[in-house]
């Protein structure tokens, strides 16, 4: 049993009890410095255990050793794992800009920020329904405490509306966790899967009714249509850093909702196989549309990022409902590519917004930028890359994503929404570009300059959009073999469970 | 006894959605409150009622279930520094904002404001 399935959420935790130790709390520059170095660990961690996951197959961490599925088990798959490897670079681009200065505007940033990593890096590792629940918990109210850093009236707004919707969706998925525990007998993800297969008649629909209700929280959480108001707010609310390492937060949700649907409620699951996709399909499409229409008509630049946000998660909830290979691979890829370029766009209307003086990220004409050249070009980086424009990674992305349609009808809908909603955000984006960058009033431009440590985070989030055009093979590779992977259930339930317990076997 | 606990479970869910959907935080918070009442009584019963049963194995015969009864251990931890988040939130909003409407601002204002003009 390899103890480095845990590294990602130890470590974290340690590192926020040890940032706040009085030796490193109470000088700036150390609470900084072990939250880079740490982070940058975190980042060499994840990438062996992809190493190792890829040559392994599929592994898990009994906690305590006791045995699933009566112990608590952490899975390592390579999609989870890559999850985990997406968050670690997200976070590290996310630090280093926050430690530019941004964290000093409130106290306890870094510690805040270290235990949010533990509970997103649990929450995609965890191989047990409940401790789902706890690692959400576990990072939302880090998410609570970073989202009314550094105070302000928008951001006290924004989270009273953020923590009570997030706590009626706690409550509903302890009822849906309820109701599955009372039915199947267990919480662990594999042996759930077992349960399904050999449901009593009697007691499918309360199961489904128990299967949609976590539908519903996942929706809440990945911020799909009914229950995506709260998004645009709240990120453009939040402080720039904390706003980039909430874009893949979005992303727990629609993993989630992957991991469940495929797993517990997949193919083998008899009358309740595919439950969720018959919602999630035209929920999905509409997510998009509306995620469009909102980067139209959005009046600043960071609600155009946040409604980007929605268009991308709309994006991944359609790939779920299709359930297939090339669209698990796809997710995969896309989400990657969102996250990334997504969390780069809040990093970046934020030094834009403050080159512009009063006029800050609002599309209207301001003063003229002091470093026009360099932010244009990241601007247009990532307009390309978010797009979905060659050459860059948006491209490939959306390249799998209309190749995973495979039936006529799936391709009428998904082709003429993907592609109408890219021409959409084209606009929005050429719109917001050029009021920035070229409307400009005659004022001269101010003193402020980007950070060192700035543009390193802004170039390590943007490298992304080259890179995974350049490796795209290699990359499209880890992906098909981690939906593939994560499709076999059959193969990672007996690794999990011993080969005793198939979906015809007696427990 | 199922009837009983049924009904309490449905009886808190409602009070607690009721008040959960008024516009002032602090019915909010205690709309909250109750439908955690209700989702810990739910998980308690989600391992079946038993009277009088052991939760140790091998003692009796008659054994509850003791993970339920972990779960709703930890759903009271959670929800119980979760509810003290949301109060001094709330209580923060109205210092802020300056009223205790969980928009940050009276929903009569608008119209009269309109009015006026």
């Amino acid at each position: 049993m390899s103890h480095l399935i845990i590294a990602p959420i130890l470590l974290p935790v340690f590192t926020a009890l040890l940032i706040m130790l009085p030796p490193i709390h109470y000088s700036p520059m150390r609470r900084r410095w072990v939250s880079m170095i740490s982070t940058v660990i975190l980042l060499i961690l994840t990438v062996c255990l992809l190493v190792q996951t890829q040559n392994t197959g599929v592994s898990f961490y009994a906690l305590g050793a006791w045995q699933p599925p009566f112990g608590i088990i952490l899975v390592a798959d390579i999609f989870s794992v890559s999850m985990v490897c997406l968050t670690a670079v997200l976070a590290l681009g996310a630090i280093c800009y926050g430690s530019a200065g941004e964290d000093e505007r409130g106290s306890f940033f870094h510690p805040l920020f270290q235990f949010q990593l533990m509970g997103i890096n649990g929450a995609f590792l965890t191989g047990d329904l409940f401790n789902l629940f706890v690692f959400f918990e576990v990072l939302l109210i880090a998410s609570y405490g970073l989202l009314v850093h550094a105070g302000g009236k928008n951001k006290t707004k924004a989270a009273v509306h953020y923590v009570v919707l997030n706590l009626t969706g706690s409550a509903v998925f302890l009822f849906s966790l309820g109701i599955l525990y009372g039915t199947l007998g267990t919480l662990n993800i594999a042996d759930m899967a077992v349960q399904v297969a050999k449901l009593p008649p009697e007691n499918v629909m309360l199961v489904k009714s128990g299967g949609l209700l976590l539908l519903i929280v996942f929706a809440l959480k990945a911020a799909i249509l009914p229950l995506q108001f709260w998004l645009p707010a709240t990120y453009s609310a939040a402080s720039p850093p904390v706003a980039a390492l909430f874009a893949v937060m979005t992303k727990i949700g629609t993993y989630a909702l992957l991991r469940v649907y495929t797993t517990i409620f997949g193919e083998q699951a008899g009358p309740l196989a595919g439950m969720a996709s018959d919602w999630l399909w035209p929920l999905g499409l509409a997510t998009i549309m509306l995620g469009a229409i909102g980067v139209l008509a959005s009046q600043d630049f960071r609600k155009l990022v946040a409604n980007l946000v929605i268009i991308s998660v709309g994006t991944l909830v359609t790939l779920v409902s299709l359930q297939s290979i090339a669209a698990t691979s796809a997710i995969l890829f896309y989400t990657v590519h969102s996250t990334l370029v997504c969390g780069a766009l809040f990093l970046l209307a934020d030094v834009i917004g403050a080159q512009r003086g009063k006029a800050g990220d609002r599309l209207v004409p301001g003063r003229r930028m002091a470093q026009p050249v360099l932010l244009g070009t990241m601007f247009i980086i990532a307009a390309i890359a978010v797009a979905g424009l060659p050459p860059l990674s948006g491209f490939v992305g959306k390249l799998m994503i209309l190749q995973a349609a495979s039936s006529p009808l799936q391709q009428i809908f998904l082709w003429s929404v993907i592609l109408l909603s890219s021409l959409m955000v084209l606009i929005g984006l050429s719109r917001a570009g050029s009021i920035l960058f070229w409307r400009v009033s005659g004022n001269e431009a101010g003193p402020e300059r980007v950070l060192p440590l700035q543009t390193f985070a802004l170039v390590w989030l943007l490298l992304a959009a080259p890179l995974m055009v350049v490796f795209a093979g290699p990359l499209t590779e880890l992906t098909f073999a981690a939906a593939e992977q994560l499709r076999d259930i059959q193969r990672s339930i007996a690794i999990i469970l011993g080969d005793t317990a198939t979906f015809g076997g007696t427990p | 006894m199922e009837s009983l606990l049924a009904g309490c479970i449905g009886f808190l869910t409602a009070c607690g959605v009721f008040l959960l959907l008024r516009g002032r935080t602090f019915p909010v918070v205690v709309g909250l409150t109750m439908l955690a009442y209700a989702v810990n009584l739910f998980l308690f019963s989600s391992g079946r009622l038993t009277l009088q049963g052991a939760a140790v194995l091998g003692t009796t015969d008659n054994y509850a279930d003791p993970l339920p009864q972990a779960l709703v251990l930890t759903a009271i931890v959670i929800g119980f520094a979760m509810t003290a988040y949301l109060v001094i939130l709330a209580i923060r909003a109205r210092a802020d904002l300056g009223n205790d409407h969980v928009d940050g601002k009276l929903p009569g204002n608008e119209s009269s404001r309109k009015e006026s003009r």
